[in-house]
């Protein structure tokens, strides 16, 4: 968003931001590994007061056939809100930004699953934001990388995501529904943490050069430290209690 | 690339020559890494839209027309006129387009040149307000690509952008609460800024600019991004089923603005000559 009059102090004296963050600071970030029955692979995700479900199903019979690739298995995304996930009632139907983001996030996660080792399959990830705020389509891919890993579908590495944007004339990490709102700039951010390679980037607002490049840096750093929470997620699922997989 | 039927295809044969070229350091139409194909632009080519231009990049071709009317603003930005970018592939652009309701790609096409525009604060939507919170001029840019031959993100930005430069805003005056067309009387659209948006493909280690479709058809990897008349960023996209390096990032930033420059005075050009 190009900025917009508001009263809100989004970043004061002392470098505090709206809610009592530093500049370099993530909202808490909570994720759960294997919390539904029926899926395949499943995580519950809380990022700041975004709260989001990921339930994985495949590899499985691709549905309709005629989609079905010889060569490679498919993935598919639903990145879905729920009705009452946001101030104002959204109509459940999914909505052309909704769509967006589900290509966007299937096109993130892609690069991380070795889809090639199941031809004539399909990989579904359905994406379920049961309340929303800033960056829910960051802790969205969150919650689907950890799902995908409970899973057991191999993959080359996790996607850790986390925005990062500029209030204030100052590059921040992890930018909040206020922050989105009232901000100069926001940049989501997707990176596969041992390949080193960005896998989702979007960006809204306007940046130099220098502090595009500071923005990309400092959403990647914050990757790094949601990387070490998916890890523990799929730890304290599998190896809690001395129990092995 | 599952083969939905609608779906281009490329032959395994062009693809690897393609990529062989692209080692030579040689692009299959000849064009330097951060060459774009040749822009040629037109405006007023549909008299009875408010603005419109028709853009060929190559072999891609869009007609944007801009349509222009009162409507009630946005909840929230009661003080903003509204600006909507639409985009639609014809069913005559290419035989594998289909009539029918949009794809996920020409929505996030839409969306893409819709967020170049609006994030670059191209059009100053506090201009276009006629009574806050009740009624605003709403600015249309509805995108039909007619010949389809790889980055529609670029032809469609170009054409939108060129077509809301010749963009003449009627003027409404509120009589009964009612907005009423005053004849005769149009202004120019209150312009800020030239966004231009520049698309580069990533095939193995090689990165570029403005792929055609069978190039586009190869990528691993692409991304979009515009820049204002500043040289400053104002919207990126990143598609495609892999990812870039920081390093790749960083420099796609950098052509980005000395690419987009050089485009933004063709843009520029187009509206001099035109009027």
């Amino acid at each position: 968003m190009g900025g917009r009059d508001t009263d809100l102090v989004l970043l004061d004296e002392n470098g505090i931001r709206c809610d009592g963050r530093k500049i370099d600071e993530p909202r808490r970030i909570m994720i759960k590994a294997g919390v539904l029955k029926n899926a395949d692979g499943s995580a519950y995700i809380e990022f700041g007061d975004n709260k989001i479900l990921a339930g994985v199903f495949g590899p499985r019979d691709v549905h309709p056939k005629h989609i079905a690739d010889t060569d490679t298995g498919i993935l598919r995304c639903r990145y879905h809100m729920s009705p009452f996930s946001v101030t104002e009632r959204k109509s459940p139907a999914p909505s052309r930004r909704e769509i967006e983001i589900s290509k966007v996030l299937k096109e993130a996660l892609q690069p991380a699953v070795m889809l090639e080792q199941f031809p004539r399959t399909v990989v579904d990830v359905f994406l379920e934001v049961l309340q929303a705020d800033g960056g829910s389509r960051c802790a969205a891919l969150d919650a689907a990388s950890v799902a995908l890993a409970d899973a057991g579908i191999p993959m080359r590495d996790m996607v850790s995501s986390i925005a990062a944007g500029k209030v204030a004339d100052t590059i921040i990490l992890d930018v909040n529904n206020e922050e989105d709102q009232a901000g100069q700039a926001d940049m989501p951010v997707g990176y596969m943490p041992n390949l080193e390679k960005i896998t989702l980037v979007q960006l809204d607002g306007i940046l130099t050069q220098d502090e595009y490049k500071k923005c990309l840096e400092t959403a990647i750093g914050g990757c790094k430290l949601v990387y070490e929470i998916q890890k523990k997620a799929l730890t304290d699922k599998f190896f809690s209690n001395g129990e092995s997989a | 690339m599952p083969n939905l039927g609608n779906t281009p295809l490329i032959d395994e044969l062009k693809s690897n020559q393609i990529r062989d070229f692209l080692e030579q350091g040689k692009r299959i139409d000849g064009r330097a890494f951060d060459e774009p194909r040749s822009i040629s632009i037109e405006i007023g080519v549909i008299p009875k839209a408010e603005g419109s231009a028709r853009v060929r990049l190559g072999n891609t071709e869009v007609i944007t027309g801009i349509k222009v009317q009162p409507d009630r603003p946005f909840p929230d930005l009661g003080d903003k006129g509204i600006f909507i970018c639409t985009a639609e592939i014809l069913p005559l652009a290419h035989p594998t387009a289909e009539p029918g309701p949009p794809q996920e790609d020409v929505i996030e096409l839409a969306r893409v040149v819709d967020r170049g525009i609006r994030e670059s604060g191209m059009i100053d939507l506090s201009k276009l307000v006629l009574v806050k919170d009740k009624s605003v001029i709403g600015i249309f840019a509805d995108n039909s690509v007619i010949d389809h031959d790889g980055n529609l993100f670029d032809a469609c930005a170009y054409s939108s952008t060129a077509a809301i430069l010749s963009t003449k805003i009627p003027k409404w005056e509120m009589q009964d609460d009612v907005p009423v067309k005053i004849e005769d009387q149009e202004s120019d659209a209150p312009i800020t800024t030239i966004p231009v948006s520049v698309t580069m493909g990533r095939i193995g280690k090689h990165i570029i600019v403005d792929p055609n479709m069978d190039e586009w058809l190869c990528l691993d990897a692409r991304i979009t991004i515009t820049t204002n008349s500043d040289g400053n960023i104002c919207a990126l996209q990143k598609g495609g089923k892999d990812g870039f390096t920081l390093d790749q990032l960083t420099k796609c930033g950098e052509t980005s603005t000395s690419v987009g420059a050089k485009i933004r005075e063709i843009i520029k050009q187009t509206k001099e000559t035109g009027q």
